[in-house]
């Protein structure tokens, strides 16, 4: 199992999985995996209907800047990031309310703007060297007690908000013009949609890391799409599916000694394609 | 009564001029069709009714009040209901949204709600696609659930833009008459390319381009019998043309 912060000496075979279970640093990767699986479940499925995919990785990648600024500053890692991408979703909201066809620009701008200053921050930090590798890809091994607490804490108010405002939620998804003629607050919902992104987002980064968070918040939501009829449930197997592949991907990369986020976002793929292929066949047969 | 009613209406988004001058009265029960090229500002004066935009100068009422004062009391169907259909959503939930935002429980909805859904799906008689992925409907059948919702909150109006655009012939003949059913009870307007279709359901029609052309209709528009050839483009041009009118 390969991750920059977990211990590199490994019991006998055999033994290796149960013994694996009763270190700390591995069931915290599991609770992490599961709580992160739910809000990118909820989270991806909002993204995914609302067609802001590429808005979320610009988002993503801008919170690196965060992350520089918290080892400069030495302040823990996911304030920075979080208080990154929150500005950069009420940027990006602002941008998409009131200039909504130059969006990509403003996303490829956040994108490498982000991510360099964040680069710059590491590097003027004395005698430190932050493994950017780690973020970039993921160090679930590397979850410590707080990052739990923080998770609990996001997935909570996630769960809370939409079952308290789903209605608002999905009329604002599914057309937000009517919704602005039902007297809903549509710039509202719409931010709160973007900054519960980017907090999922800051989350996500722990387990599969910046680059891949993209596939963690599509992939299985894409799955759980084409079998849902409705929103709810779709965020419900999205959830599902998530957790799945996380847990998967974890054994997998335990057993074979794998990067963790690469092997969780490969087992999500491999079951895209199973998923393609039996839709081709149950397709053939009707 | 008048249900709608606009006065010296100007609008334009820059420099160059959408809607210039323009006079309306809907009055219970009319069956009013807006037709005009495109680009000639149509549906800009839809926006102006529902409070989307607001005018340069000149009033926009709806039932006495500004627009934003009275949404529950239009009834709106969009342009383009082809967008979105992959989107994972039940017919009935999109019915629901017609539902005005107040007086709702904590999560989901409430029985009369459910109730009252089932009763507009039963008016436009889809009431069977109730749990239906919307995804799956046709484009009539679609049509049919947007007119729905818009009913939903029991609307004194009913402002449909484009209904028919991407239905096939049967399935507008279908809207209309439907439309035409509705209309005993409710005000409807129409914003409409399908002139000759129109022509045998309204009762009014404004030509709008930039400026607005208003008409009773009477028998000198409506083809004397179904045999008879009517031009579309002689049409147009005759309701193109200013005639004193009464508004």
């Amino acid at each position: 199992m390969r991750s920059r912060n977990a211990p590199t000496s490994k019991p006998e075979k055999g033994l290796q999985m149960l013994e694996a279970l009763s270190y700390q640093f591995i069931q915290n990767a599991i609770l992490a995996g599961i709580l992160v699986s739910i809000a990118s479940g909820i989270i991806g499925s909002l993204v995914v209907v609302n067609r802001m995919v590429f808005l979320s990785g610009g988002i993503a990648h801008t919170s690196y800047g965060g992350i520089g600024l918290a080892v400069y500053f030495g302040l823990p890692i996911f304030f920075g990031a979080s208080l990154f991408a929150i500005i950069a979703a009420l940027f990006m909201a602002y941008i998409t309310l009131h200039q909504r066809h130059r969006m990509d620009i403003f996303i490829g701008l956040i994108w490498a703007v982000g991510m360099a200053i964040g680069i710059i921050l590491v590097d003027l930090t004395p005698g430190y060297h932050v493994d950017l590798m780690s973020y970039l890809f993921g160090s679930i091994l590397a979850v410590s007690q707080e990052d739990i607490y923080y998770m609990v804490a996001l997935v909570v108010a996630i769960v809370a908000i939409i079952s308290l405002r789903y209605r608002d939620i999905l009329a604002v998804s599914y057309d937000s013009e009517y919704a602005v003629l039902r007297g809903i607050n549509v710039p509202f919902f719409y931010t709160l949609i973007l900054v519960m992104s980017a907090l999922t987002v800051v989350i996500a980064i722990k387990v599969v890391g910046l680059i891949l968070v993209i596939a963690l918040l599509t992939i299985p939501v894409y799955i759980a799409e084409k079998l849902s009829n409705s929103l709810g449930l779709m965020m419900l197997l999205s959830g599902v599916f998530s957790t799945l592949f996380t847990l998967v991907g974890l054994f997998f990369s335990y057993q074979y000694d794998l990067t963790s986020g690469a092997t969780i976002i490969m087992v999500s793929a491999v079951a895209l394609l199973l998923f393609f292929g039996w839709q081709k066949i149950a397709k053939g047969i009707r | 009564m008048s249900i709608i009613s606009i006065k010296d209406l100007n609008f334009s988004y820059d420099k160059e001029p959408i809607l210039k001058d323009i006079n309306l009265e809907v009055k219970e029960g009319d069956f009013l069709a807006i037709i005009g090229p495109n680009g000639g500002g149509k549906s800009t004066l839809f926006k102006t009714i529902l409070g989307l935009v607001t005018p340069k100068s000149g009033t926009v009422k709806v039932l006495g009040d500004k627009p934003q004062k009275n949404l529950s009391k239009i009834g709106y169907v969009p342009q383009n209901t082809n967008i979105n259909t992959d989107f994972p959503i039940k017919v009935i939930e999109v019915v629901m949204m017609g539902h005005v935002g107040h007086k709702r429980p904590l999560f989901g909805y409430a029985k009369e709600e459910i109730a009252c859904a089932m009763g507009v799906l039963a008016q436009v008689g889809m009431q069977e696609y109730a749990q239906a992925k919307i995804g799956s409907l046709s484009g009539g059948q679609r049509q049919r659930v947007m007119i729905a919702r818009a009913l939903c909150a029991h609307p004194k109006v009913l402002l449909l833009d484009e209904p028919t655009a991407s239905i096939d012939v049967a399935g507008q003949k279908q809207i209309y008459e439907l439309l035409k059913k509705l209309n005993k009870s409710i005000t409807v307007v129409v914003v409409s390319h399908d002139i000759s279709v129109i022509m045998g359901y309204a009762n009014r029609v404004a030509y709008v381009n930039k400026t607005l052309t208003f008409h009773e209709l009477d028998s000198t528009f409506k083809p004397k019998d179904k045999q008879e050839h009517f031009c579309e483009v002689e049409m147009l041009q005759l309701l193109s043309q200013k005639k004193d009118c009464k508004c």
